[in-house]
């Protein structure tokens, strides 16, 4: 049994079934990146695995243990686990860059406000904005956003980080330093799932690559395999297309 | 005319017509008071009890939206005397001051329900995500994230619709309440000028309702540009 298993998972938005079955398996450590062209249920596979989308049909497992959608006290259990870090950041916009780091593990997990400021002057450190701390998300880049908004994931304490391309709504000069923070928490072993169209990066940073389409895995396997020879017409055709420019 | 005026002036500044006048005064300042004070206090909880998910708060949620759209629609006048007629018809013992209390919250209710509706809604609703998967509970995401943001768009129009209230209040005066209105006409049947009868009870709404807009002003400083 792997540490995080997706299994047959369903879910849809009105009538429109965005996952239709997924399977994949996550050990701990690994980080697995999610490719395939827009609409092909990515992103709402992440919103799945925290509950954002109910899924209605399949399991999720974590360490074994089936997350009960439907179930309060099951999801907010799960959550414990997860930390999501959204395209468009998602910062609370009426706090500054500390406090959106150190709000939930003060009010959520009640921990003491000093310790958690203390973890998150280090967290906004190693992001590289120690001087930013007091800055509203109003007064900082898209770059600095999103690295508060990786620093609050972290924060979180979570075993889990779900990333949700991250790096789409950044302008190109400010994708490196948002990608620099995530070499750098692959390099300490954060398990990771990441959806991602930085091909570059993803052939780097991962050790397994799911191609989907359509709500669907259609490959999935090491990256070098998925990205450069594709089995499946689909993913040829998609790396080609992505190639091509 | 002017003359005339003049003449009726010290007549009509009498200790007794004083004492009438600020006695209504305080009346129309009390119905207005109570009215924002219970009105805005009850439209928002209505507002946040909007927000239960859930099939079981399912009719809480429709008996809101029933109560906000009934007293929203219909007249303030013909409220006043729906309430008028319950409390005669259960021969209930409530004086009418009572009667245009229990209905101006009650108008209050269902306009600042909206209003406050509408602020929650202007937060995107990524701000709510973002809260939801961190666990915050309802209450914590609306404390922390929402209501904070939701101010700018609450405050304005609450502020706009508290003054228009005080106007309001002087449907009172036609089941009987003793206010500012009531009063002017009172003066006016005694034969006073209406231009010293309205223009006096003029001055006192003006008074009442200058210090509530600047209140409104101090409040959207305070809570809006507070982050800065």
């Amino acid at each position: 049994m792997s540490y995080l298993n997706i299994e047959n998972l369903h879910a849809s938005y009105g009538h429109n079934l965005v996952l239709q079955g997924i399977d994949i398996s996550v050990e701990k450590g690994e980080i697995v990146s999610l490719i395939g062209p827009s609409g092909s249920g990515k992103s709402t596979l992440l919103r799945a695995l925290v509950g954002l989308t109910k899924p209605h049909l399949g399991a999720v497992r974590l360490e074994g243990r089936r997350i009960d959608y439907s179930n309060k006290r099951s999801l907010r259990e799960a959550r414990e686990h997860f930390a999501i870090v959204f395209q468009q950041y998602n910062l609370f916009q009426n706090m500054t860059a500390l406090k959106n780091v150190t709000i939930a593990p003060v009010k959520v997990k009640k921990r003491k406000a000093e310790e958690v400021e203390k973890e998150a002057l280090t967290l906004l450190e190693k992001v590289g904005l120690r001087d930013k701390i007091h800055s509203y998300p109003d007064e900082l880049s898209g770059g600095q956003q999103q690295r508060v908004a990786i620093a609050r994931a972290l924060a979180f304490r979570p075993n889990i980080l779900l990333l949700d391309e991250i790096t789409s709504a950044l302008d190109p000069e400010l994708v490196k330093e948002v990608l620099d923070t995530i070499r750098m928490l692959a390099r300490e072993g954060m398990t990771m799932l990441i959806v991602s169209h930085e091909m570059a990066f993803v052939r780097e940073v991962s050790s397994k690559t799911v191609f989907m389409d359509e709500g669907k895995v259609v490959e999935i396997g090491p990256p070098d395999q998925v990205l450069n020879h594709p089995r499946t017409p689909r993913a040829k055709e998609f790396m080609a297309k992505i190639l091509r420019h | 005319m002017i003359e005339s005026l003049w003449e009726e002036i010290p007549r009509f500044f009498t200790y007794y017509n004083c004492v009438f006048l600020l006695e209504a005064t305080a009346r129309t300042l009390t119905l207005t008071g109570i009215g924002c004070l219970i009105g805005f206090a009850l439209g928002f909880y209505l507002a946040v009890a909007r927000l239960y998910p859930g099939m079981m708060f399912l009719p809480l949620r429709a008996g809101i939206i029933f109560y906000v759209e009934f007293f929203r629609r219909v007249p303030f006048l013909v409220t006043l005397m729906l309430i008028f007629f319950f409390c005669q018809g259960f021969r209930l013992e409530v004086s009418v001051f009572t009667v245009a209390l229990i209905t101006v919250c009650l108008i209050a209710g269902s306009y600042t329900a909206e209003i406050v509706r509408a602020g929650f809604e202007s937060v995107h609703h990524t701000q709510w995500e973002a809260g939801e998967v961190m666990n915050f509970s309802l209450g914590q995401k609306l404390r922390f994230v929402v209501i904070p943001q939701a101010w700018k768009v609450i405050l304005p129009p609450a502020f706009s619709f508290f003054i228009a209230f005080i106007k309001d209040t002087a449907l009172a005066s036609q089941i009987g309440v003793v206010e500012l209105t009531y009063v002017g006409k009172v003066f006016n049947n005694k034969g006073f000028s209406p231009v010293l009868a309205f223009g006096a009870i003029l001055v006192l709404y003006y008074l009442i309702s200058y210090p509530l807009a600047r209140f409104g002003v101090w409040m959207e400083k305070r809570l809006v540009l507070s982050k800065h």
